[in-house]
């Protein structure tokens, strides 16, 4: 899969950058062994792949834990209101397309109270990157369900177990247009690496879903499919072009049975690696994509990787574009602006 | 006074007068704002003084013939300089029997009532409530009742067209569009233009429009239903270049021209709100001037969204009316805490909740001034008339950059819809704006503040050297980082209260029409100027001793209010709420003032504000 070459705010001049350049002076202050400082360290590793200096680097975050991180970003940074960092990230862009703009949210900033922003800025394909730490808790306000919580999680404000079904947030994605859609999870420093540079190469609105433990209030969500034993098991890395092949011994696959996916092992009842799906991010049609979403555990292994990438013109693009048609009519002078329309005139 | 011209019937084929108030009402679907609006243009285009008050219901297309479905658009057209659109209707055009038992209260005793007898029937007696025909049970006897089969003759005007017969119907607004031109001795030819305009495409309906226009007009010239043809000479006023415009048009194009005027491009986020979209629109328009409007999906992103532009170096601007503010005010609280130029328009509007959409208010002002969460100062701005939105949205941006601050421009539906002359400015009579950006990066810090101003830098995301982190926490003095000391906030309240106090040093002092001392000062705000002026002016000549000093600065209040407030025996706050400056001013300057209020969706009448200060007197 090729990426349009130029990144918003890239130069073209080498600059060398280091990750550690892109550390603040802030002291990080996440509970010891969040997964945030993984998510962390990996941006700021990616970082200097880019090419971007760090005057043009914007990251835009809500309310919430993972919103603290554009203190800890030695860039230009907003932390502003729970649930709208979309907004004021469409300001920025809009403003200053030249700009690389990160939205940092996560599940309950971004899907609860910022619901509404999230879907917005997906179907507008505005050029930012949207890193959705996804720990199925509220952390800060220590500890209530949150909109990816499962059903019947007990939690301090739902003693006997939430009666809400969770939203799947790759699914809202998908379903608002978003041009690009992975997901990737902390634990995994290499995936989640390779996730983020794929996202920020990515033109048009970029939104990753990061599984991320939090282990104070939710410790172990994510165990069942994260431990390193497990792994190979119950998670399957999404591969451009390749079919969908996975587990410790590399034998099992989906298969699609009519419209539905299923788990098959190669070898077995005469299924060979031909009869597998075969992954395609570059579909315009997004029914591939919204599948994989469907896939959960312990039914079928978790998909990581990209579930989409299409191409499609950027908000802040096309809204320059109307601004130099309507300017290259002719840029009226202020004078004429004010004298317009029908006017007369006393002696 | 504006309402009182006396249409006399004399012998006289043609009679003289200072100013006359016409008003056009109709059913919503009747087309009777754009009846007013062309008669408001070409009274303009003659040279009147003019002032409009279009009065609509919520409804797009209420239920035809009913109360609710009536719309009104009241046009003061004057030889001299008027300043309200008018108390009482000289004329009234009622287009059925609901637009008549809406109306008829407000006309002149004596006035001209032009009717359209072909919509009395009976079903629409029924619906406007009437238990008998009022244009034959003689209880128009107070009035001068012209009744005139409009419908009809519009049709025979258009016998031969080959039209629908809706699209003949429609036609009717003008035949008494055309019956007023020739009461009043109007020439046709500004409407004919823009017919020509408007249905350029499509000839047949201009035709139409065009000899509907000129039957009205004929039918009144000859068949001598007016003995008597009024003439109102050209209003004196000062020389220059005018055009005619509203208050969201003027909002609009002051907002433009601040923008030049700082050599920052304006971005404008909003949600579509009456009464404050045809912003919206003016602004989406003016893209030639680099204008990005977004259309967010909700209050919020509106505002988020300029904020985020502020942050990049735009101007920032929302727009949108209460209900939108009320979403909005988290927002404004984190640009109060980051210090960044966002302008706020509010076109208030009936309240509370969704209230009245498309009637006057006032009652927001506590709300621009407190309504948030923690100690939240803003700088609070209000213009007193269509053409002086164009200047308040200059002063506007002027303070929200100079200040680094959020800013509200407190507009109001009245003046937002209403219209006037407006003398063009010539861009050298305009204020200097100059926004720096900061680029040395040397010994920079994003809260160190500018001694005079106490604005901190604007930093923009780009400008190398310059990286760092703001929010919505609470920042530590000059470093700008996350600091939870309790003296470090305890100082940082204060700072930023008196940031927008030495605003105070920026603006003009407040002027006292009338003497500057003497039994009673009425104090206004905002759109209820021309009221209060006219009202005042017209208690000095009955040789009452009464001034009036109108704020268009409110947030900080001009440094000489005080003062000017202790030199006469009474002080009276005229406001639509219920005493909300009032508060404000007892509460800043212990002075034992008087509320005068109205909260009817309605502006201020002349007469009754003079009613109300005579009370006092």
């Amino acid at each position: 899969m090729t990426e349009p070459l130029k990144i918003a705010g890239a130069s073209d001049m080498p600059l060398n950058l280091q990750r550690t350049d892109f550390i603040s002076d802030q002291e990080v202050r996440w509970c010891p062994g969040c997964g945030d400082y993984s998510i962390l360290f990996q941006v700021q590793s990616v970082l200097p792949k880019l090419n971007i200096p760090r005057e043009n680097l914007v990251f835009v975050s809500g309310i919430g834990c993972s919103s603290r991180f554009p203190y800890y970003m030695n860039t230009y940074g907003f932390h502003t209101i729970h649930g709208r960092a979309p907004t004021i990230a469409t300001g920025i862009k809009v403003a200053n397309p030249d700009l690389s703009v990160w939205v940092i949210t996560g599940d309950g900033d971004g899907l609860s109270i910022g619901g509404n922003h999230f879907i917005h800025v997906m179907r507008r394909n505005l050029d930012v990157n949207v890193l959705l730490f996804n720990n199925r808790i509220y952390g800060l306000t220590k500890g209530q369900y949150s909109p990816t919580s499962e059903f019947g999680k007990k939690t301090k404000s739902s003693p006997m177990g939430s009666i809400e079904r969770p939203i799947n947030p790759l699914c809202v994605a998908i379903a608002s247009e978003a041009t690009f859609v992975a997901r990737s999870i902390d634990v995994d420093t290499k995936h989640l690496a390779a996730t983020i540079e794929r996202a920020a190469r990515h033109k048009g609105v970029a939104f990753i879903e990061i599984y991320q433990n939090c282990n104070i209030f939710n410790d172990g969500a994510y165990k069942p499919i994260s431990d390193k034993e497990v792994r190979a098991d119950n998670m399957l890395y999404l591969e451009h072009g390749k079919p969908m092949i996975f587990g410790k011994d590399r034998n099992k696959g989906i298969r699609l049975n009519g419209i539905k996916p299923e788990v098959v092992t190669i070898g077995e009842n005469g299924v060979t690696v031909d009869d597998l799906l075969i992954h395609d991010e570059s579909a315009e049609d997004p029914t591939l994509a919204y599948l994989l979403t469907q896939m959960n555990f312990p039914n079928f292994p978790v998909p990581m990787g990209v579930f989409r990438s299409v191409s499609k013109p950027t908000f802040e693009d096309l809204m320059a574009q109307q601004i130099e048609v309507a300017t290259a009519r002719g840029r009226c002078n202020l004078e004429e602006l004010l004298n317009s329309g029908d006017t007369w005139v006393v002696e | 006074m504006s309402s009182t011209a006396i249409l006399g019937n004399t012998e006289e084929r043609v009679q003289e007068l200072t100013s006359v108030t016409i008003r056009f009402a109709g059913d919503s679907g009747d087309g009777m704002q754009l009846t007013g609006t062309q008669f408001t243009n070409t009274a303009a285009l003659l040279g009147n003084d003019i002032s409009t008050l279009p009065d609509f219901p919520a409804e797009i297309r209420a239920p035809q013939g009913s109360l609710p479905g009536v719309s009104g658009f009241q046009v003061n057209f004057s030889s001299v300089d008027i300043r309200t659109p008018g108390d009482e209707p000289d004329v009234l055009v009622a287009m059925n029997p609901a637009a008549l038992k809406v109306n008829l209260p407000d006309l002149h005793e004596g006035g001209i009532l032009i009717v359209n007898e072909n919509e009395f029937t009976k079903a629409n007696l029924e619906k406007a409530g009437y238990t008998s025909n009022p244009l034959t049970d003689d209880s128009l006897a107070g009035y001068r009742l012209i009744a005139i089969p409009i419908t009809d003759l519009t049709y025979n005007a258009l016998a031969d067209m080959n039209l629908t017969k809706r699209n003949k119907e429609r036609c009717k607004n003008f035949f008494a569009l055309g019956i007023v031109f020739a009461l009043f001795d109007r020439p046709l030819e500004p409407t004919y233009r823009w017919i020509e305009q408007k249905f350029g495409a499509k000839p047949d309906i201009a035709e139409a429009n065009r000899r509907t226009l000129k039957a009205g007009f004929d039918y009144a010239d000859t068949t001598e239903i007016f003995t008597t043809h009024y003439r109102v000479r050209k209003a004196n006023l000062p020389p220059g270049k005018y055009r005619k415009i509203t208050g969201n048009e003027a909002t609009a194009l002051g907002f433009v021209t601040a923008a030049e005027l700082a050599g920052r491009p304006l971005f404008y986020g909003s949600y579509p709100i009456t009464p404050a979209s045809d912003i919206l629109h003016e602004l989406s328009r003016l893209k030639n001037f680099g204008v990005k409007s977004f259309q967010a999906e909700d209050e919020i992103a509106a505002i988020g969204a300029a904020i985020g532009a502020a942050f990049a170096g735009h101007i920032g601007l929302t727009g949108t009316s209460g209900p939108g503010v009320c979403l909005k005010s988290e927002a404004i609280g984190l640009a109060v805490m980051t210090e960044l130029p966002v302008v706020i328009i509010n076109v208030q509007r009936g309240g509370p909740s969704t209230g009245l959409p498309t009637k006057t208010e006032q009652a927001d002002l506590l709300q621009a001034f407190y309504g948030r969460n923690g100690e939240c100062p803003v700088a609070v701005v209000a213009p007193s008339s269509p053409s002086d939105c164009f200047k308040m949205a200059v002063e506007a941006v002027r303070l929200a950059v100079t200040f680094m601050t959020p800013v509200f421009y407190l507009s109001d539906g009245y003046i937002a819809n209403g219209a006037e002359p407006w003398r063009i400015p010539q861009l050298s009579e305009l204020p200097a704006i100059r926004p720096v950006l900061r680029q040395d990066p040397t010994g920079f810090l994003p809260y160190e503040r500018d001694e005079q101003t106490l604005a901190r830098p604007w930093a923009v995301p780009g400008t190398p050297g310059l990286e760092h982190r703001i929010g919505g926490l609470e920042k530590q003095h000059r470093t700008g980082n996350v600091s939870y000391d309790p003296a470090n906030h305890d100082f940082m309240v204060r700072l930023r209260a008196e940031k927008i106090a030495r605003i105070a040093n920026f603006i003009p002092d407040a002027t006292v029409e009338g003497d500057p001392e003497g039994d009673l000062l009425v104090v206004g705000w905002g759109g209820t100027y021309g009221a209060i002026a006219t009202a005042t002016e017209e208690l000095r000549r009955q040789g009452y001793r009464v001034s009036n000093v109108h704020l268009r600065y409110l947030s900080p209040f001009p440094r000489n209010l005080g003062d000017l407030l202790r030199r006469f025996k009474r002080v009276a706050v005229a406001e639509l709420n219920l005493g909300q400056l009032d508060l404000l001013i007892r509460g800043k300057f212990l002075v034992d003032t008087v509320s005068i209020n109205k909260v009817a969706g309605k502006p201020f009448k002349v007469s009754e504000l003079v009613a109300r200060c005579k009370a006092l007197l």
